[in-house]
């Protein structure tokens, strides 16, 4: 307790890089899954393979994962991208089974109207399927969350500092309440990431609460 | 009008859904498509607007082939209502309502206040087009649905199975509503069905499909009742297919006069049953037999089904049959008691209504 108390800086700026490579890859992963998941869901011939094949993306393991990106990309070995475009791989891999889900669960009468009324498919994706499938993508959207807090800690290994960093210095200088602390402020985060993305679902769905 | 020239729909491995159609759905009025599950009415509404391919033939709207048409913009053109109405859960009523005009580029401000206008011309209260339609029940969900495939008054309207989900009351309310909108509005419909007691209610021409889709019979409920084309015909229009057809032949029966009397007037025991009225209209049967004296509201049996004088066979039969002192009671248009016919007056007007047409040799 004392531990943190003494480094509050440190702490407020490592949770605030740990936020930045959960959340931005978050968002990017969502707008990648969206449409692959569209066009799985269009081409059911399609969907068992972007389905499964983005699905094994999540086995990778994460420090492989983040040991590849440089080679990928042609990035330097330390820079957060590698860990930004590394997360944003394994959102995808959640989210585009989500994101089919989601557009499955738009009630066919719903949907038949929808087209029958001569939406085109770009503006009824935009204006009917996507805001029925919100509930669906959200409560896969709260997994992908809590993952992403939870992986990103790996990233100190490869040297990209955010609250993984507690973990290894803790553990390296036999610091228990700088190991205590990574855990609890890693922990709190994925909470806040998890009511961020319930009250954000909250809010797009005011047709929900009567 | 739609025409349909030849058209079949053919899946692979599969026997056709829609089997060389040939039919017409004139301007202006009813056509409905009636058959059991598997007749292919739904594929052949869903043909019109172009959700359904057909796999030869042609259909043309007002002599346009539908083919050569930007599905959407054909679709924007066209009012459709499906069972539950389809509605937009995400979406309030009258943005749900406003939803084709915003399609065709309207101004926002203007579709709303359609939307509004609509509300009230399916009967519905206006405070309701702030709520989402889960707030509403089925009956008025289904008025919304009428109402949104109206917003952009397209000249033609496809029905599928609009009124099937609600209880059998609100389906006859909504019904009567139905032809009487489109009294006003003179829709060509094509209204996709399986209940061949609302086929013959609202068609104007009724097409009775057979499985896999081959037209049996396309003619008036009239003649459907009277003359239907064949076994499958005769079978899917019902039993009681005879009675039913009264009710499209207009009552022209001798009405004898009754004795009417009213509340608080004194009634002796031998004068059977009389009929109680108040200023001409009636209130029902009382049986002298059994509650002599003064007239009271409470000894009056339930009155029978009213006829109208100018109404159907049909009418004017029920309401001998069901009136408890076997004399069924007509009535004029102001719900005054002209008079009253028994049984067999009604049978006898059958009897000579279908000698008149059997000498006319035309058909009823």
């Amino acid at each position: 307790m004392t531990w943190a108390l003494d480094h509050l800086g440190v702490i407020a700026s490592l949770t605030w890089r740990h936020t930045l490579l959960a959340g931005i890859p978050l968002l990017l992963g969502l707008l990648v899954a969206i449409p692959l998941g569209w066009v799985a869901h269009r081409v059911p011939a399609l969907a068992p393979v972007t389905i499964v094949g983005t699905g094994l993306l999540y086995t990778i393991p994460s420090l492989a994962l983040f040991i590849l990106m440089p080679l990928v990309l042609g990035t330097r070995i330390l820079d957060p991208i590698n860990v930004v475009v590394a997360m944003t791989v394994y959102t995808v891999a959640l989210l585009v089974r989500t994101v089919v889900d989601g557009l499955r669960s738009v009630p066919a009468d719903v949907d038949a109207a929808a087209t029958a009324m001569g939406f085109g498919r770009f503006r009824r994706l935009w204006q009917v399927q996507l805001p029925l499938a919100i509930p669906v993508i959200a409560a896969g959207l709260r997994v992908a969350a809590v993952s992403n807090v939870s992986i990103v800690s790996i990233a100190s290994l490869i040297g990209v500092a955010q609250l993984g960093s507690l973990l290894t210095d803790g553990y390296n200088r036999a610091i228990a309440g700088e190991l205590l602390t990574g855990i609890v402020a890693a922990l709190l985060l994925a909470l806040v990431f998890d009511l961020v993305v319930v009250g954000t679902a909250r809010l797009l769905t005011p047709w929900r609460s009567p | 009008m739609i025409r349909f020239e030849a058209v079949t729909k053919a899946y692979a491995d599969a026997s056709p859904a829609v089997d060389d159609l040939t039919l017409e759905a004139p301007t202006g009025a009813i056509t409905v498509l009636v058959g059991p599950s598997g007749c292919g009415k739904t594929t052949t509404l869903r043909m019109v607007n172009r959700m359904i391919e057909p796999t030869s033939g042609r259909i043309t709207i007002d002599g346009v082939d539908t083919a050569s048409m930007d599905p959407a913009r054909l679709r924007r053109g066209i009012g459709y209502v499906i069972q539950h109405g389809g509605l937009f859960p995400h979406q309030t009523v009258e943005r749900n309502i406003a939803t084709v005009p915003l399609l065709l580029g309207w101004d926002r401000a203007k579709a709303l206040s359609r939307a509004r206008e609509l509300i009230e011309l399916v009967g519905l209260p206006a405070a309701l087009g702030r709520r989402y339609p889960a707030a509403l029940s089925g009956g008025q969900q289904q008025r919304v649905g009428v109402a949104r495939a109206l917003a952009a008054d397209p000249p033609v309207m496809l029905m599928d199975e609009p009124f099937s989900a609600v209880d059998p009351v609100v389906r006859d309310q909504l019904q009567e509503e139905f032809l009487r909108l489109q009294s006003h509005l003179g829709k060509t419909i094509l209204f996709v069905t399986h209940d061949i007691d609302e086929a013959i209610k609202l068609g104007d021409q009724v097409a009775v499909l057979r499985v896999g889709g081959r037209l049996a019979q396309l003619a008036p409920p009239a003649q459907l009742l009277a003359h239907p084309a064949d076994d499958f015909v005769a079978g899917f229009v019902g039993r009681d297919r005879g009675y039913r057809a009264l009710g499209f032949v207009a009552a022209t029966l001798p009405v004898r006069p009754e004795r009417t009397v009213a509340l608080g007037s004194t009634v002796g025991a031998g004068e059977g049953w009389v009929l109680v009225v108040d200023d001409g209209r009636p209130l029902g049967w009382l049986d002298t037999a059994r509650h002599p004296g003064p007239v009271d509201r409470s000894s009056l049996a339930l009155g029978g089904t009213l006829a109208s004088a100018g109404g159907s066979l049909r009418a004017a039969l029920d309401a001998a049959l069901s009136s408890p002192s076997g004399r069924g009671v007509v009535v004029d248009d102001e719900g005054r008691v002209v008079g009253t016919a028994t049984p067999s007056d009604v049978i006898a007007a059958i009897e000579a209504q279908r000698a008149e047409s059997a000498a006319g040799g035309g058909a009823p």
